[in-house]
């Protein structure tokens, strides 16, 4: 067995198994955290395919930031997960039956995949002497520039979606309002008051 | 022994259907959902780059990359929308959320 395949079934063993303990451990922090082995690993499983761009980028986005946002979310909301996980053992002898036969025609359609006679890929084939970055570089500039485009208007409207819907005014809290501190003079500010001696205010 | 695009395409089977068997078990809790989706998009983008390596054609990994910005955004707008409700309803069982009775 060469080194590659060792590798190869390494991630992939690890990826799957971290993959099941997400949907089937207790605490949600931890499904969070097998969550992020499992990416790690399918980012291992790219560096070994030839995909070191995507591998980099399953690490920064899914790892460094996805994985933390679930994280703080979990570890922010006061739930009882004890409690959400009732009825996961009624499920389970259904869940797992569909499941199975679910895998098992996967499997059957895909592990014997081959490729027909005269399919090629030719169409956007880079010379393989350019790293991986540079051959999606210069295809995602080029070809798919309005597409490149349309997916960063997607990340803003996600990130004005999500500032506009977890953004709440309190009614009882005192805010700086920039105009208001401006318009400000001495004579609002101060007040000077002669207080007669031996009588007080 | 090679390793072929079936390897990966089985591995990519195996994550998807613990994806979906994750939906099916923790149907009470959104945030486990929420992370089956997330592996479920994983088993897509493995599927993609194995067909893009082994066809030399690089278009799969630029689809790779497009599903991993949907996929964030997904997230964060998941996320978002389920401390929003937490904050309303005290709960983010999956039955409590019937307001619309859709």
């Amino acid at each position: 067995m060469s080194l590659a395949a060792l590798f190869f079934y390494l991630f992939a063993g690890v990826a799957v198994a971290s993959a099941f303990m997400v949907i089937a451990s207790r605490n949600p922090v931890h499904s969070v955290l097998f969550l992020i082995l499992t990416f790690v690993n399918a980012a291992g499983l790219f560096i070994l395919i030839g995909a070191e761009y995507l591998a980099m980028l399953l690490v920064v986005v899914y790892v460094g930031a996805v994985a933390v946002l679930f994280l703080f979310v979990v570890m922010m909301l006061d739930v009882d997960f004890v409690e959400l996980r009732q009825g996961f053992l009624q499920y389970m002898p259904v869940g797992v039956l569909i499941g199975l036969v679910f895998l098992a025609e996967l499997v059957l359609v895909f592990g014997s995949w081959t490729f027909g006679q005269g399919v090629t890929g030719a169409v956007a084939a880079a010379p393989s002497d350019v790293t991986n970055a540079v051959q999606i570089g210069r295809v995602l500039y080029t070809d798919y520039v309005y597409f490149f485009q349309a997916a960063a208007m997607i990340l803003l409207v996600a990130m004005i979606g999500a500032i506009v819907l977890t953004l709440r005014h309190k009614p009882n809290v005192k805010r700086q309002s920039i105009p208001v501190q401006n318009a400000r003079t001495k004579k609002m500010a101060m007040d000077v008051v002669k207080v007669p001696s031996g009588k007080g205010l | 022994m090679v390793i072929g695009l079936s390897h990966y395409l089985t591995v990519a089977a195996i994550l998807f259907t613990l994806g979906t068997l994750g939906i099916f078990l923790n149907r009470k809790n959104v945030i486990v959902i929420l992370m089956s989706i997330e592996l479920i998009l994983l088993a897509v983008n493995i599927n993609f780059v194995a067909f893009s390596v082994f066809l030399g054609n690089i278009t799969g990994q630029i689809f790779a990359l497009f599903v991993l910005t949907v996929a964030a955004a997904e997230a964060a707008i998941g996320l978002a929308i389920l401390v929003v409700f937490f904050r309303n309803r005290g709960s983010i069982a999956v039955e409590d959320i019937n307001t619309m009775k859709g």
